[in-house]
């Protein structure tokens, strides 16, 4: 592999042992991937504040100890820790106290402490082109399809190699090569469905599952796709499948047109996703039996849009069972004045920060199931917290709330 | 013995039953690190567990926090013996080279397919990976 001065300077502890470390490992990565040389980024998005146990936290203060500080500017995912609202944490003591020292230890190397897993919902973020090193599934995903900014997946420990170094391996979804749309997928189906916000979710489960790591790329949206849509998109995508990117024709920034995304080349799968491939996505999301225990929403974190709107559907209504609403604390300041948050608690539901009710012992013992607008949050949260859930739109979330029972309303 | 087609990602030595996945398996979410446990409950392999396995699968799925969770169950002693994947990924050799890193485990990662139906021990040895004589029932490589 073609290394440059600056990076042999590093992996000789140039910069300190911590940037050795994170030189070598990172060489060791791009090697694996057979990638030509190294490229320089300008952003990371460092997904290991969520603690997982000893090894993450040791890792992290070898790192301090070795006198680590990002090169770039670095925004942190979710924790395991709600720090504006610590008494919703109802696990372990000591658990909580190791994974506020894991948080301490990324602040600490110099990352912004943003808990979000949006961080593409903050103030300053990349844009079209920008090489970057990002963690977390759905960040990665929104940054390739939707921003254009261009990140391999970036898993836990090497998402901070990059950012001590500022370098990434210069290979995959850093290059155009890498972008390329190899799937083609021509979704029909009536068009009132792309109204529908459930829709988007549901698509994208269907699209990690045929699509595994495939870039793909879609035919058959159009503008209605937002940017809160193509989240909850990619949110699933990343969650069935291993998912880094997907083209819009017509909507993401890489593809005007098919051929901008296929880059001129036939894709080697064309499958078409109709009304009856998106209802099988759509229930094979539900787990378990059982009444109304519980709503959460907001994976990953609401956005300033999807907060207003839930803020005006619930005014002058009581929510009957426990409502959680997960969002990120620079949302959290922007919307405060506004009235919306105050107009959600008045509803009773709870608002977490920094953190998501299914990743983080918060919502204590469920009677029933679950119901959510997250096709990623009902994808993970049977496995890791043990609940049964419902798949289903922020409307029949809301109107089962208020009802304190399921309640689906008309739909596909 | 055969080295055609096998390629290391995460050098090293490891030997193992193996454990087939027939689809991609994210590990957070997906592996209980205290158990060594598949506890996805969409995976065809849900309670299966990994521990000392040389795991195949076509390619790591979702969460970039994998590689937190490999490197916690290598820590454990809950995880697998080494990974023969369809294509790298790196979630997983950060994992495998930060464990080594701390703690000294070692976890092979290879690219590469098996033969189809293979089962029983198998040895990883750098870029080479052969069924132990007597234990399995792979077919001839």
């Amino acid at each position: 592999m073609q290394l440059t001065d600056k990076d042999r300077a590093m992996l000789a502890g140039r910069s300190g042992e911590a940037v050795r470390t994170a030189m070598e490992l990172l060489i060791a990565v791009a090697e694996s991937e057979e990638a030509p040389a190294l490229l320089d980024i300008s952003a990371a998005h460092i997904d290991g504040g969520l603690y997982h146990g000893e090894a993450g936290l040791d890792f992290a203060r070898d790192l301090v100890e070795g006198g680590g500080r990002v090169v770039v500017p670095t925004t942190m995912n979710v924790s395991s820790l709600d720090l504006l609202h610590p008494d919703l944490y109802r696990g372990d003591p000591g658990r909580a106290k190791a994974a506020r020292a894991l948080m301490e230890a990324y602040v600490a190397m110099g990352c912004a402490p943003t808990w979000t897993c949006a961080p593409y919902q903050l103030a300053a973020r990349p844009s079209l082109g920008d090489q970057i090193a990002w963690g977390e599934s759905n960040a990665i995903v929104f940054a390739n399809s939707v921003l254009g900014a261009r990140t391999a997946r970036y898993g836990d420990f090497l998402d901070v190699c990059c950012a001590l170094t500022g370098r990434a391996p210069a290979t995959g979804l850093h290059t155009d090569e890498g972008r390329r749309a190899t799937l083609r997928i021509d979704v029909e189906v009536p068009d009132r469905m792309l109204d529908d916000d459930l829709f988007y979710p549901a698509l994208g489960h269907a699209l990690g599952e045929v699509g595994g790591a495939e870039v793909a790329v879609i035919t058959g949206l159009d503008r209605r796709a937002g940017e809160d849509r193509l989240k909850a998109l990619g949110a699933a995508a990343a969650s069935s499948g291993a998912v880094a990117m997907f083209h819009v024709t017509g909507v993401t920034p890489e593809a005007p047109t098919v051929e901008a995304a296929t880059q001129h080349m036939t894709p080697a799968r064309q499958l078409g996703l109709g009304v009856s491939d998106l209802i099988r996505a759509r229930e094979s999301l539900n787990h378990g039996e059982g009444p109304l225990g519980a709503i959460s929403v907001g994976t990953p974190h609401f956005s300033t849009r999807e907060l207003e709107n839930l803020g005006r559907m619930v005014a002058g209504k009581m929510s009957k069972v426990p409502f959680y609403v997960n969002t990120s604390r620079d949302i959290l300041r922007e919307v405060e004045p506004t009235g919306v948050i105050a107009a959600i608690e008045a509803f009773g539901a709870t608002i977490v920060t920094d953190t998501c009710t299914y990743i983080t012992p918060i919502m204590g013992d469920v009677d029933g199931r679950v119901m959510t607008d997250s096709a990623k949050w009902a994808f993970y949260a049977p496995g890791n917290l043990g609940v049964g859930v419902i798949f289903a739109g922020i409307e029949a979330c809301v109107s089962s709330a208020v009802s304190g029972r399921v309640e689906l309303g008309e739909g596909w | 013995m055969s080295d055609e087609g096998f390629r290391a990602l995460v050098g090293g030595s490891a030997s193992g039953e193996l454990l087939t996945l027939s689809a991609p398996l994210s590990l957070w979410g997906g592996l209980d690190p205290d158990t060594g446990i598949i506890i996805d409950r969409s995976h065809p392999e849900l309670g299966q567990t990994m521990t000392g396995a040389i795991v195949s699968m076509p390619f790591g799925r979702g969460s970039s926090s994998s590689s937190s969770v490999l490197a916690e169950a290598l820590r454990l002693g809950t995880g697998p013996a080494g990974f023969i994947l369809d294509r790298p990924d790196s979630i997983l050799v950060i994992g495998s080279l930060v464990a080594n890193r701390l703690y000294g485990t070692v976890c092979p990662i290879l690219v590469g397919r098996l033969p189809s139906g293979s089962t029983g021990r198998w040895v990883i040895d750098q870029n080479q990976v052969a069924p132990l004589p007597g234990c399995g029932s792979g077919p001839a490589v």
